[in-house]
């Protein structure tokens, strides 16, 4: 029986136009809302499956604030069978901290006689990008890590990942207990059922506090690029506009003969 | 000295981004006063490739052998990168933000217990080390201080242009055949497939690529649009839209978690233009904005526009490339 314990961060919606704190320490997602990103949802989806599987429970957990409580209800709507919650302002948080406290949480629950064998992570998060929480975690925990993999199964104690790499398709397959990092693209996330997010709404999630004072990210401040000045060309406005698209496709050369 | 990580291809040279690694290195060494730059390559270099780093500017070459490096292995990579940095002693170690590039560094950050920024796209000064980082794929900048030895970070895509040394460095191959723990060999790849023909290779270096997003309708509304990519000879790109709503395979997405894409001409129908979809097709040289919206971000961001309904315009531009070949 593999029960998963899947990663998941609560990052501003940047869909639309991304506006900084006025300390510069972050993004404002007061106007433009907030989501789980994207290579998470899809970890969470692998982890049902491979839970799925062999009779096993996903436990999904975040490192947030009280509101990012949302991220976990989702992932419990769509298979999720247990969510733990690290109650903290993330902002306050670097890569070494999220890796250290996640690390907190898998040796608790192990002692506490529910163990996971497997730890499951976005790739990279889609707010900070730093691309390093699962390499750090593994280090804590002592276990091999495989990054940037879009499939995961589990059979025999062996987990066996894919995705592509720089030459092709690669499949790594290594004993558990491990940590693997999960890239978008593999698998479709699922959509909560009506019953799933009922469900999810009752469930108890367990809340904890940090296991000490985070050493903080290494950030000065974040900035916005200059915007660039619109210099857009409109060639013209519906049918009427073809033969002056293609007279640019003439002119760029791209009209093959 | 600046210790900087070279992917190399299957027919052994040097990927782009290293080189633009190399040549961000070469930067980094400028201002503080000339410092020593050396490359590690996996596997034994040619001739062709020492001589190719020799001309960025790279002094001794490092190549890391033996059979821990038959198969990629993260861990193994870093341990021998931090073998050839314990000996020479550097004090930075970089890559190009490719996903081996973050992922190695990421563990030569953790095993030396420094911080590690990843895709830098210029560093802000020495003292304190500053590099300042694309984050929410590329709509922020973050100023980050690498305040530790080593300093660790990657080299985002296209930051800068990889550009050869005025003055070449010696060049002088060392082969290094460092030990690898069995620890750091278990997540290593055991098999790699060809991707199937036509994937996400052809996307990558297609001169023009029609690109089309929720505009598009459903997935019966490509008709038009694939019409278009075959007189162009072009290929398709996808928004995260369509790939998720099961229109089209993913391997057709441009963007953030999707192909990253430099053609001449991109024609993006139906797409809006969120940031995440522009991270995978800003480096186009002319977009054609197709789309309902003259306030879209991907309309105000273009080189050249079409304002109206993708289902009329594209058959009209058909027509008239048929019309004009006779
Ligand atoms: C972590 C993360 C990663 C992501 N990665 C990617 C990624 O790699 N690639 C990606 O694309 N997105 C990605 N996204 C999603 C991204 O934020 C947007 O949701 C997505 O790009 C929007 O797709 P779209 O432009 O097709 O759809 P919409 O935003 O819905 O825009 C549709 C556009 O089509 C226009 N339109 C509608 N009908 C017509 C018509 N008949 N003719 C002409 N124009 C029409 C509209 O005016 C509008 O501008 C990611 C998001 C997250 C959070």
């Amino acid at each position: 029986m593999t029960s998963p314990l899947v990663c998941v961060k609560r990052v501003v919606d940047s869909s639309s136009e991304v506006v900084l704190t006025e300390d510069g320490q972050g993004v404002d997602g007061r106007f433009a809302g907030f989501t789980t990103s994207a290579h998470e949802e899809c970890a969470v989806e692998l982890a049902v499956r491979v839970a799925a599987a062999d009779g096993g429970t996903v436990t999904v957990m975040t490192l947030g604030d009280a509101d990012a409580v949302e991220q976990l209800r989702s992932a419990l709507a769509v298979g999720c069978g247990a969510a733990t919650h690290v109650l903290a302002d993330p902002q306050g948080y670097g890569p070494a901290d999220v890796a250290r406290e996640i690390a907190a949480v898998v040796r608790d629950h192990e002692a506490a006689g529910s163990p996971h064998q497997l730890v499951l992570l976005g790739n990279d998060a889609a707010d900070t990008g730093d691309f390093q929480v699962g390499i750090r975690l593994a280090y804590e925990l002592g276990w091999p890590v495989v990054n940037g993999v879009s499939t995961v199964s589990v059979s025999d104690g062996e987990v066996t990942a894919s995705g592509a790499g720089p030459d092709g398709f690669e499949t790594y397959r290594l004993p558990l207990p491990a940590v693997v990092t999960i890239l978008e693209g593999g698998v479709e996330p699922r959509y909560p059922t009506v019953p799933g997010r009922m469900k999810a709404k009752k469930a108890p999630i367990e809340e904890r506090e940090p296991t000490g004072e985070p050493v903080g990210p290494s950030r000065v401040r974040l900035v916005l690029p200059p915007p660039s000045a619109s210099s857009v060309q409109v060639l013209g406005e519906g049918a009427g506009a073809a033969a002056a698209v293609v007279d640019l496709f003439e002119e760029l050369g791209v009209l093959a003969r | 000295m600046i210790l900087v990580l070279v992917e190399v291809t299957p027919a052994g040279e040097a990927v782009e981004t290293s080189c633009e690694a190399l040549t961000f290195a070469r930067d980094l060494s400028a201002a503080g006063g000339g410092v020593a730059i050396d490359a590690v390559v996996v596997g034994r270099p040619d001739d062709a490739l020492v001589g190719e780093l020799a001309s960025y500017g790279v002094r001794r070459v490092h190549a890391l052998t033996g059979s821990a490096y038959d198969a990629y292995a993260g861990a193994a990579w870093a341990a021998g990168m931090l073998a050839v940095r314990e000996r020479a002693g550097s004090v930075v170690l970089m890559a190009a933000g490719t996903s081996r590039g973050n992922e190695v560094l990421a563990h030569a950050a953790a095993r030396t217990g420094v911080p590690m920024a990843a895709n830098a796209v210029s560093f802000g000064g020495l003292s304190p080390f500053t590099v300042t980082r694309q984050v929410v794929g590329g709509a922020a900048l973050e100023e980050m201080q690498l305040g530790q030895r080593p300093a660790v970070f990657t080299v985002a895509g296209h930051a800068v242009q990889a550009t050869p040394a005025d003055a070449p460095g010696a060049g002088e191959l060392v082969v290094e055949t460092p030990d690898v723990a069995e620890a750091d060999l278990v997540a290593r790849v055991v098999s790699t497939d060809e991707p199937a023909p036509d994937l996400s290779g052809a996307l990558k270096s297609a001169r023009v690529v029609v690109g089309a997003g929720r505009g598009a309708g459903s997935a019966d509304g490509f008709g038009e649009i694939l019409e278009l990519v075959d007189l162009l000879d072009a290929s398709l790109g996808v928004s995260r839209v369509v790939t998720s709503l099961g229109w089209r395979p993913h391997h057709e997405q441009v963007g953030q978690t999707g192909s990253r894409i430099a053609p001449d001409l991109y024609i993006p129908c139906g797409i809006s233009g969120a940031i995440q979809h522009w991270a995978g097709c800003s480096s186009a040289k002319a977009i054609l904005a197709i789309n309902t919206d003259p306030d879209a971000p991907m309309v105000t961001k273009a080189t050249h526009a079409v304002i109206g309904d993708l289902h009329e315009v594209i058959p009209a531009v058909n027509a008239e490339i048929r019309r004009r070949r006779g």
